[in-house]
């Protein structure tokens, strides 16, 4: 095996992750570590404090992925007290979560891992005549594919490599041999890159209406803070309402007219990574979006299940109060657990910082030791990969009409087989599914929220027992959603008022996650192995397999300990 | 690489890619130079700068944080994100837009701290944990901390983003588990700018760069060298709820008739008497919107310690405000000073003379509808 490859600071994603890697002479992937490099104990802040407060702390988890904790956060709160929230506080933060979920998976492709399919350089080339018909072809009705449009766009690209200052895009991968795409198509995508950045910040203005800002908007426990009223200039009425649907109308033209015809055309050159990144090949999806209320999980528009094995053919259920099913351990984490004890649910979390990595700095971490800030997290002992896949696939295996509908469009289109979704390429392909449903779900919310406004309901928050003089003196809830990256669970126990325990298990702490006591790898570490590498001085392959997952490391360094006042012990060997 | 960062294009160089006409160039020079403060003869010396100094490089780094600030930055609405980080200044290193990740990217931030040594900005988000050797942030096997050290001891000046690298935010809320302490605890020998918020608004994050770009200078601070221009006054001051805390109309209850005509929020625990940021004045998101508007209390994410300052549905003191202050058990434990001083000041500017009851339709109501 040749000397091992370090990937450290992973860039284009949330937080800190380092990746190390073992390739043989052809310089393909034989071994793989991922390693979370940061720790901030939010979970061990929030002991003792105020459950109704608990969502804005878990909020700050992260902050590219915002809102998701919050809501999370909420609905253990109010699972653990007994609050049922009026359907219209129902509905607006399913509309909350589909404007997240739209807007992070467009900024995920765009921003985050395009460049890692598009050469920058090559996009010079791109003559813009024929970058305009390649458009056209793909997206008939998008106005800006001209061939206007295209020169000047080349023109300020030329001018800004140029100026040889090349800011974000220095010292990049630029021709190396694994880029596909003929220059036309590089050129467009660059012009997309920026048309994406500059809509995603129109999208996310339905938060700032319903939550007061965007990121971290503002949510509440019993309903939502924002007020619904026709009378009421303050309020939300007939302007507000008719702004956010603007909103929502040019989020589908950019979906469907701009993100789904560049995903498809890109893969079109990348179909080959349809055989490489598949990895573990069980996925866990919670669901989400109750089309009726969050206790009745077949109301769901994401259905809830687990795939094992690549066997579409069988969803099993899952249960989050069961002790037995999910669990964490930290064999390989940067934790201790007291003695004799392997994996707790997160009802009895129990987390203590233990860092026994090498003192910094260092160049290597060692696998066969604690290796990682994240804990491990295990359904029914298995390791699951979560996110867009998980969910679609999940979604596809139900049966539900929607799903089949746009994932056998794209596998049609794209001319592979359903077995093309267990990879690199189904993962980056089943965000931008995931997103056409999502856009066309956040239509179909609204117009129910308008309906019962129309009808007379304007309830947003039921206060009947806000008081915390009306709780249980001791309780314990959960709340699950999806962030755009995967499955998220929170878990709570309240005694007396204040929190006495809380856990929460992230999306990027299940794909991240160190291997398990039996050696069980992570679906990050899965999926590298067998990747190929073109030049081993240049990451590339392993970018787009752990961009794929879309990381977001803030969120998966999460500990928590019942007793938060004696914390770390620290040893640095 | 090397050659190509010899030759960086000046203000003047990147306005004529613009579609700027020299005409126009020279109008704006001669508003700089008085706007600078400076005398007209000195007109073609800020002419010469504008038009030889190249892109101000920037480096942003990232320790403990959430990355909102990141988030929050590229949703400025004007000046765009993409004409600030292609037109306005060199982003040269940050590691959650960078195209370049492992060995590549830590190149660029060596040569960075080389070839612009003393010239660049260094932007932080979040903090550095300085507990057990540093060990809770590591990037490319070093500590953030000295990552954090070695990159201001070469920069010009740097910006303190957010709460987290202004003062501490949510992982320094007690008990602080990483010993997590923000820039200026850190970072004596450079000015630091601080521009708290959980995040800023994006405004004021990209209005500062635009300062400074547009002046050549950095503009004026406060005591807690926050610029004055975004953080020189309370939200209550501005907020288009003021008459109803000065009428003594207030939300009693969440989506109760008070809430639904958007009467104040003191008494849900609103934290804009003591808060100082832009959010009532500039709004956030091109204007659609702020906390207060959508019907929720301000947290207070601007101030030093917000987090310790809660439970955030607590109104702020026990300071009696006559004929509103109907609950007495539930008013606030926490008396910071500084939220004393600030509604206490309110309590002696007015006298309340009647109290305004909110219409019970609604809150008779509440709930009904669940």
């Amino acid at each position: 095996m040749s000397p091992r490859i370090v990937v450290d600071p992973v860039t284009r994603i949330e937080g800190h992750l380092r990746i190390e890697a073992n390739l043989d002479d052809a310089g393909v992937v034989q071994e793989a570590l991922s390693s979370g490099t940061m720790w901030r104990g939010i979970e061990v802040i929030l002991q003792g404090r105020d459950p109704r407060d608990a969502w804005a702390f878990t909020e700050r988890i992260c902050g590219v992925c915002t809102t998701v904790h919050a809501l999370a956060s909420i609905r253990a709160v109010e699972n653990a007290i007994g609050i049922e929230i009026p359907d219209n506080a129902n509905i607006i933060r399913n509309m909350m979560f589909l404007t997240q979920m739209v807007q992070d998976h467009v900024v995920h492709f765009y921003q985050l891992h395009a460049l890692d399919w598009v050469d920058v350089v090559s996009a010079l080339a791109g003559d813009p005549k024929e970058t305009a018909e390649l458009n056209q072809a793909i997206s008939p009705h998008w106005p800006k594919a001209t061939p206007g449009y295209y020169a000047d766009v080349k023109a300020t690209l030329k001018r800004f490599v140029d100026s040889g200052q090349l800011g974000i895009f220095a010292n990049a991968y630029w021709g190396n041999a694994s880029y596909k795409l003929p220059p036309a198509a590089n050129l467009m995508a660059v012009a997309h890159y920026l048309e994406a950045l500059e809509w995603q910040k129109e999208l996310v203005k339905i938060h700032t209406v319903f939550g007061g800002k965007n990121p971290h908007p503002n949510y509440l426990v019993g309903g939502m803070p924002c007020v619904l009223n026709l009378d009421d200039d303050t309020a939300i009425g007939a302007e507000k309402l008719a702004f956010v649907k603007d909103r929502i109308r040019e989020a589908q033209a950019f979906v469907e007219q701009v993100y789904i015809p560049d995903l498809l055309a890109i893969a079109s050159f990348y179909t080959d990574w349809a055989a490489i990144g598949g990895g573990l090949g069980s996925y866990l999806a919670y669901g989400d979006l109750p089309r009726t209320t969050l206790a009745d999980p077949a109301s769901y528009l994401i259905p809830r299940g687990v795939i094992l094995d690549k066997n579409l053919a069988e969803v099993l259920p899952v249960d989050p109060t069961d002790l037995e099913e999910i669990t964490e351990a930290v064999t390989h984490s940067w934790y201790r657990y007291p003695d004799g004890v392997q994996a707790l649910h997160p009802w009895e979390g129990v987390t203590e910082p233990h860092y026994t990595g090498p003192k910094p700095p260092f160049r290597n971490l060692d696998e066969t030791k604690a290796y990682s800030w994240l804990k491990t997290p295990r359904w029914k002992g298995r390791a699951v990969e979560v996110g867009p896949l998980a969910r679609m696939l999940v979604g596809y295996a139900s049966g539900r009409d929607d799903f089949k509908a746009v994932v056998d469009a794209a596998l049609a289109k794209l001319g592979v087989p359903a077995t093309a979704l267990f990879s690199t390429l189904g993962r980056t392909a089943a965000r931008g599914l995931e997103t056409q449903l999502c856009v066309g779900w956040l239509m179909e919310e609204y117009e129910r929220l308008v309906a019962n406004v129309r009808a007379g309901n304007t309830a947003t928050a039921d206060t009947r027992k806000w008081d915390p003089k009306t709780w249980p003196a001791e309780c314990r809830g959960y709340g699950l959603t999806e962030a755009p990256r995967g499955a998220l669970g929170h878990w709570v126990r309240i005694q007396d008022g204040k929190i006495a325990n809380y856990q929460a298990i992230v999306p990027s702490t299940w794909n991240a996650s160190p291997r398990d006591a039996s050696g069980q790898r992570g679906a990050y570490e899965a999926a590298l192995l067998g990747t190929p590498l073109s030049d081993p001085e240049q990451p590339l392959e392993i970018l787009r397999t752990i961009h794929s997952f879309d990381p977001c490391l803030a969120c998966a360094s999460h500990v928590f300990g019942p007793d938060g006042r004696e914390l770390a012990s620290v040893r640095v060997r | 690489m090397r050659e190509q960062l010899v030759r960086r294009p000046s203000t003047w160089e990147v306005l004529q890619d613009r579609g700027i006409e020299r005409r126009d160039f020279l109008k704006f020079c001669m508003t700089t130079t008085a706007a600078l403060g400076l005398e007209a003869a000195l007109v073609p010396r800020v002419v010469e700068a504008l038009e030889t100094q190249p892109r101000l490089p920037v480096m942003w780094m990232h320790g403990l944080e959430c990355t909102c600030c990141s988030e929050s930055f590229i949703r400025s609405a004007h000046p765009l994100v993409a004409d600030i980080v292609f037109n306005m200044i060199s982003l040269d290193y940050d590691d959650t837009l960078q195209a370049a990740a492992g060995h590549q990217v830590e190149a660029i931030r060596k040569k960075m701290m080389q070839e612009y040594d003393g010239e660049y900005v260094l932007a932080v988000e979040g903090n550095a944990p300085t507990k057990d050797g540093g060990v809770y942030c590591l990037v490319a096997g070093e500590t953030f901390e000295s990552q954090l050290l070695e990159a201001a001891a070469h920069a010009k000046f740097v910006i303190a983003w957010g709460s987290c690298a202004s003062n501490g935010c949510v992982q320094a809320a007690y008990p602080n588990p990483t010993g997590a302490k923000p820039v200026r605890k850190l970072v004596f020998d450079k000015p630091v700018i601080n521009v708290p918020g959980c995040p800023p608004i994006s405004e004021v994050m990209t209005g500062l760069l635009t300062y400074v770009l547009t002046f050549g200078k950095l503009p004026e601070l406060d005591r807690q060298n926050r610029p004055k221009a975004f953080y020189g006054h309370r939200i209550h001051d501005k907020c288009y709820r003021r008459a109803h805390f000065d009428a003594g109309q207030f939300v009693e209850r969440w989506d109760d008739g008070g809430a639904q005509k958007g009467w104040c929020l003191y008494k849900m625990g609103c934290r804009g008497p003591t808060t100082y940021n832009a959010c009532s004045s500039m709004m956030w998101n091109d204007g659609t919107s702020f906390p207060i508007g959508s019907g929720h209390g301000c947290i207070g994410c601007s101030e030093d310690n917000f987090w310790d300052d809660g439970p955030f549905y607590e109104r702020l003191t026990s300071i009696p405000l006559p004929g509103i202050d109907s609950t007495p058990e539930t008013v606030g434990k926490v008396a910071a000073g500084a939220a004393l001083l600030g509604v206490a000041g309110h309590a002696a500017a007015f006298a309340i003379k009647h109290r305004n009851d909110p219409p019970r339709d609604k809150e008779m109501a509440e709930g009904g509808a669940s």
